[in-house]
């Protein structure tokens, strides 16, 4: 359903030129869930504002369901179903809670339909729905509304930018579960970018990316026990554990 | 009253219809219908520059509509209203004006409003502006409060102006007893070459005194915003005042904020922000599948909501 083609994206620093995605092919397909992995500084996040129309690429084409959407605006993306969650949610002075996913869902969300979004990411409906999208909130909180709002929107496709950055990892153990509903449940194909073993877990594939571009990619069988110990794939606990115990 | 007063006064209060309870109603410089109740009295100044207000002590849930609507072109007016609100009353006060100028002469309502609020009562001011008309005739409103709080008392106060108001001078002082407290919220959107000046003063005198004054506010084309907040702290209390604003187009903002402390135990904060909307609120809104002028328009709604 989304097919990248030799897609490159340069940036000019300093020194000049420099590549942040380097010719990089790669096809999703239809109601598959993947994940992709691999160092930080890689990529990753680039790769999903290029999805999402934020980031346009120096070359190459982005299909869609067939259709060439390379040149699409963010706008024209988000109505042909392709939904964006990003790593650092935004706030608003002003909107609610239920402005947001009446936005997101483009209809006028009963409270009640709105608060059944507010359950599946965990947080309890009646306190969150009118509540500004604002600094009161705390970032777990932002993180869920923000899954929240792309539950609503049920594209096509939707892309995670690492949902596990900026949140507690007693939140995060909650969330975990959002997203294995949500790979039984949906029937869109889910992209996610994350160093999480238990979100690597439930992939269907894996694509690890360093230095702009798929160094591995295949099922989560052949990929996931090559990465494991790696940089590529962080397990949150162990990794908690020795630094409380600084081995 | 016309049509076009009869929208005037839905957009300033909210008035389909008759209200009910206490109202007096000003179209074009003279009374169109004023109704009284048995605890809220509403007298004509002897020298006809404006009604006196009274409402008994205890007086609960009860309402006041003041609506004032101008759609002559040319007409200026200056108006002087008292508020007597008595002891443990509990009441909303509804006040507003609309100007509908087709002509090519300023039209002008200036209205002077004083509150004496005693001892525990309790009110909620909402006051709307609003303009219409596509005359050359400049819409000018320039309202000025004047609250005394006895001891114990409360006002909460809301003041909008979102639409098509030329010119504004708002001044609003504040004098509060031992325990008063008073919220102000202030909204207010320009446009155009809109000019429009707030100006708070505000002496906490009472122990346990406490106000918070908040404006919002949106700028936008070539239009000018100027928000001045005085706090005095002069006992143990505690003031707070803040700012924040959305900067379009080729607008101006400047926030002047102004705390005195005169006594140690005064705990006075000031917050004032101006800034553009946030280009990633739009990336965001966008990624909903609205367009930019869609999220443009979602994020100053939300703002001045």
């Amino acid at each position: 359903m989304l097919t990248l083609e030799n897609i490159s994206f340069d940036v000019e620093d300093a020194k000049g030129e420099k590549g942040i995605i380097k010719n990089l092919s790669l096809t999703i397909d239809e109601g598959k869930f993947v994940v992709i992995t691999g160092p930080n500084g890689g990529g990753k996040s680039t790769l999903a504002k290029l999805i999402s129309g934020i980031e346009k690429p120096t070359s190459g084409r982005i299909l869609f369901d067939g259709q060439d959407i390379t040149d699409k605006s963010v706008t024209e993306r988000a109505n042909l179903g392709i939904s964006y969650a990003f790593q650092q949610p935004v706030r608003f002075k002003g909107l609610q809670v239920l402005d947001l996913l009446r936005l997101a869902a483009k209809t006028k969300l009963s409270a009640a339909d709105a608060c059944q979004y507010l359950s599946e990411v965990g947080l309890c409906a009646k306190d969150y729905i009118n509540r500004e999208v604002n600094a009161s909130l705390s970032g777990g909180e932002l993180k869920r509304i923000e899954i929240a709002t792309v539950l609503a929107r049920s594209s096509r496709l939707s892309v995670f930018d690492e949902p596990e950055a900026g949140i507690d990892l007693w939140s995060f153990q909650n969330l975990i579960q959002v997203f294995e509903r949500m790979q039984e449940n949906t029937k869109g194909s889910i992209l996610i970018i994350s160093h999480q073993e238990r979100i690597l877990n439930i992939a269907d594939e894996i694509v690890v990316i360093a230095d702009g571009e798929i160094t591995r990619q295949g099922s989560r069988e052949e990929v996931l026990p090559g990465i494991l110990g790696t940089s590529a794939a962080i397990d949150a606990c162990s990794k908690f554990y020795k630094g409380g115990r600084q081995e | 009253m016309d049509e076009i007063q009869k929208t005037l006064l839905e957009q300033v209060a909210d008035l389909h219809a008759v209200p009910e309870g206490a109202y007096n109603i000003r179209a074009n410089g003279q009374t169109a219908g004023r109704n009284t109740t048995a605890n809220i009295d509403i007298i004509s100044k002897e020298d006809g520059t404006g009604i006196d207000i009274r409402i008994k002590p205890g007086t609960k849930h009860e309402s006041v509509h003041i609506p004032v609507v101008l759609s002559q072109s040319g007409l200026t007016e200056m108006v002087y209203n008292d508020f007597y609100i008595g002891e443990d009353a509990d009441v909303v006060i509804v006040a507003g004006c609309g100007i509908d100028n087709c002509g090519v002469q300023d039209s002008e309502h200036d209205g002077i409003h004083r509150f004496f609020i005693g001892k525990n009562a309790k009110v909620k001011y909402i006051e709307k502006h609003y303009g219409s008309g596509d005359g050359e005739g400049k819409r000018i409103l320039n309202p000025g409060t004047e609250i005394t709080m006895e001891e114990g008392s409360y006002m909460e106060m809301e003041s909008t102006q979102i639409k098509g108001v030329d010119s504004t001078m708002r001044t609003t002082k504040a004098d509060l007893a031992d325990g008063a407290k008073l919220v102000i919220r202030e909204r207010l959107l320009t446009h155009g070459h809109q000019s429009a000046v707030s100006k708070f003063d505000v002496n906490l005198n009472g122990v346990d005194s406490s106000a918070n004054v908040i404006s919002r506010s949106v700028a936008r084309d070539e239009s000018y915003q100027q928000f001045i907040s005085t706090i005095n702290g002069n006992a143990k209390c505690a003031g707070h005042t803040e700012c924040d604003a959305i900067i379009m187009d080729n607008a101006r903002i400047s926030a002047v904020p102004e705390l005195t402390a005169n006594n140690p135990d005064a705990a006075l904060i000031h917050e004032a922000a101006i800034g553009k909307i946030a280009g990633e609120q739009i990336i965001k809104l966008m990624t909903l599948g609205l367009t930019e002028e869609e999220a443009e328009g979602q994020i100053v709604n939300g703002f001045l909501k």
